[in-house]
């Protein structure tokens, strides 16, 4: 048993290693992160939080990493990744509208105002439609980064587009 | 004397512009002290600016000089005195718009951690004893009775137990959790503590979802804030990651404990198995809010508020085609209709009232002719809805009820955990069923000449006995059935709400 176990770890130490010496100063920062949070009950979800933050996304890579440094599968990591609308599996290529599709701003006009706005941000921005920011009383409503903009209509939501 | 000017920093009120008409203040009348306050809740008139007791709204820049100068037409008057605040209890909210969110002498001026204090002294038995009498329920959409929740969890022997507030305010239409939470923070702590008191734990999270980042910058400081004041309690901010099911108290477990937010079968109920499989107290942050109050003025004060079995007061939220949107707290037992027109003074748009969904996404579109239900847990199940987490939604007459009878399909469909067949399935397949429908009424539209061409397309359907609106109808009918009863939560379980009661008030929209 103790042999097999061995051998196990010098395998996944070659192809770390490996890993590592591709992004240093990448597995550097993840290092940080799972020493910040590694001792907090169910630390999971905020470190993947700081690697999303960090990196805009968690590559399949850094699943293989983490599951090893956390002690979990990979099929684990990547089951908890897929599951949650926040984390991506590769860095957007452009910045992100999060528009509000709830009801409350489909009922002030969501709707038109996500066929209208279609054109405009082609090529400039990635529209997602997320289900309520808060601001039902005042939609329809879009974040950008954590920046809340509420009475939107076409005029003003292109404005925001273009001034990103 | 300079003078005082108060702008709130509440998301709503930034989003409408409040941080741009602070700094216009700050630019033009540089002697001034701006204070950034919590939101009074009337959010058609953000930015609203107070300027000794005198309120101004909604200012935009180009109005800072005339409210400066005193030659606006914005002036709402004394903003105490305005009808939609005196007509309202507010209990929960009654710190709203007067304090500096972060402020603990603000705090502590306006009856803060009064209850904790109390609690202190009263210990375990008497706190349970007087939310029991308090008639408090989970404000979060359930309605379970808080103090029985509280008794379990004190009941259940354990070396580590915990208060979990679920701050993953989901549901379209409401916004009092986010509200509360920037711009109380303190009282949501204080209720927390009370409750660790209560049932012996000192470990509490607060689960916000990640939409609400203003809120969660809040939290964490004022909690750095408070520390000394309610240890050893200690309470720990953990952020959703974008996932609508997480709401459901299960799952929220399940999260927190670091893995997919799936629901779990109950029982065991949290309050013996929760988080880490140790008793838990999981409360709305709405619920764990209204706790100080009960125990800084005693357990009658608030349930003297409310009808029948709904005790206290509700922050309710006036939301979607509304013209006078915002937060309004009042007790129990006020009608739909009153909460729409009078105070919420019907649509935005000025036409008429088609619909008003009211508890989020999973609770009922409701049509005019109901607007006499009053506002109180078991009149609106009875009428086949629900009040949730109090958001109420109100649509114009432009409004498509099959279009959101089958956006309630699509939103399960892409909210689902997953577990759960009837859930997860369902709402697919319901989603298919309206798109066909919608298809075939195209068709007929096209082919209105032309009956054979517009039977439905199924090839192998006998010519005779082929799919109608009736029969397609039915079909849903038998899917929200299995969706109620087979579903795991209330995700599953209630969308047939919002679909079944679009499709038996509004058959038109149906083509029937």
């Amino acid at each position: 048993m103790k042999g097999k176990k061995e051998s196990k770890t010098v395998v996944q130490e070659a192809w770390i290693k490996e890993l590592v010496l591709k992004n240093p100063a990448k597995y550097l920062l993840i290092d940080d992160i799972v020493s910040k949070h590694k001792n907090m009950e169910g630390s999971l979800l905020p470190i993947l939080h700081d690697i999303q933050f960090e990196f805009g996304c968690v590559e399949d890579e850094t699943k293989r990493y983490l599951a090893n440094v956390l002690n979990l599968t990979r099929a684990e990591i990547q089951g908890i990744v897929s599951f949650y609308h926040d984390f991506a599996n590769a860095p957007s290529p452009l910045p992100i509208i999060k528009l509000c599709g709830a009801e409350a701003c489909q009922a002030r006009g969501y709707r038109k105002l996500r066929d209208e706005i279609g054109v405009v941000a082609n090529g400039r921005c990635q529209i997602e439609t997320v289900y309520c920011l808060g601001l039902c009383s005042a939609g329809p409503s879009a974040m950008i980064g954590s920046d809340v903009h509420a009475q939107l209509n076409t005029e003003k939501l292109r404005h925001l587009i273009e001034a990103l | 004397m300079t003078r005082k000017i108060s702008i709130s920093d509440d998301a709503l009120a930034i989003a409408c512009g409040a941080n741009k008409v602070a700094e216009a203040f700050r630019k033009l009348v540089p002697d001034a002290e701006i204070i950034r306050t919590s939101s009074w809740g009337m959010h058609w008139l953000e930015p609203l600016v107070e300027i000794d007791g005198q309120g101004f709204g909604p200012v935009s820049i180009r109005d800072v000089e005339a409210v400066i100068s005193g030659t606006s037409d914005l002036s709402i008057g004394h903003i105490e005195e305005h009808p939609f605040l005196t007509k309202q209890n507010r209990l929960t909210f009654a710190r709203a718009g007067k304090t500096q969110p972060l402020s603990l002498d603000d705090y502590e001026a306006m009856d803060g951690w009064m209850g904790y204090r109390a609690a202190r002294k009263l210990g375990s038995d008497i706190i349970i004893e007087m939310i029991l009498e308090s008639g408090l329920r989970g404000r979060g959409g359930a309605g379970f009775p808080a103090g029985i929740k509280w008794r379990t969890v004190a009941d259940t022997p354990g070396a580590q137990k915990y208060i979990v507030c679920n701050a993953d305010e989901g549901d379209s239409g409401t916004f009092a959790d986010r509200m509360l939470m920037e711009g109380d923070p303190y009282c949501l702590i204080e209720g927390m503590a009370i409750a660790g008191l209560a049932v012996g734990a000192d470990k509490g999270f607060i689960y916000v979802r990640s939409e609400y980042p203003h809120a969660i910058a809040k939290l964490r400081t004022a909690i750095a804030h408070c520390a000394n004041i309610v240890a050893p309690f200690d309470i720990e901010v953990r952020v959703g990651a974008g996932v609508y099911v997480c709401g459901e108290e299960t799952s929220l477990l399940e999260s927190l404990e670091g893995k997919r937010g799936e629901v779990r079968a109950k029982p065991p109920l949290p309050a013996i198995k929760g988080l880490f499989g140790r008793p838990t107290v999981v409360n709305n942050v709405l619920t764990l809010a209204a706790v100080p109050y009960i125990l800084a003025h005693g357990a009658r004060a608030y349930a003297d508020y409310g009808m029948g079995r709904s005790r206290g007061t509700m922050p309710i939220q006036l939301a979607g085609n509304i013209k006078h949107g915002g937060l309004f707290e009042t007790a129990f037992g006020i009608s739909l209709g009153e909460l729409v027109n009078d105070i919420g003074g019907g649509t935005a748009s000025g036409k008429p009232i088609k619909a008003v969904q009211a508890g989020g996404p999973l609770g009922a579109y409701h049509p005019p002719a109901q607007f006499d239900l009053p506002f109180d847990y078991e009149s609106f199940t009875k009428a086949g809805g629900l009040i949730g987490h109090g958001g109420i939604v109100v649509f114009d007459d432009s409004a498509d009820m099959m279009a959101q009878a089958r956006f309630a399909m699509e939103f399960c469909a892409a909210e689902s955990c997953g577990k759960c067949t009837p859930c997860r399935l369902g709402s697919i397949r319901g989603l298919e069923i309206f798109d066909r429908m919608a298809k075939d009424a195209d068709l007929k539209a096209k082919h209105r000449t032309d009956p054979v061409a517009a039977l439905p397309q199924m090839h192998n359907a006998p010519k005779d006995r082929a799919r109608t609106i009736s029969s397609d109808l039915q079909l849903i009918r038998d899917l929200c059935d299995t969706m109620e009863y087979g579903s795991l939560c209330a995700l599953g379980g209630f969308t047939p709400y919002p679909v079944m009661s679009a499709i038996k008030n509004w058959p038109e929209d149906f083509g029937g």
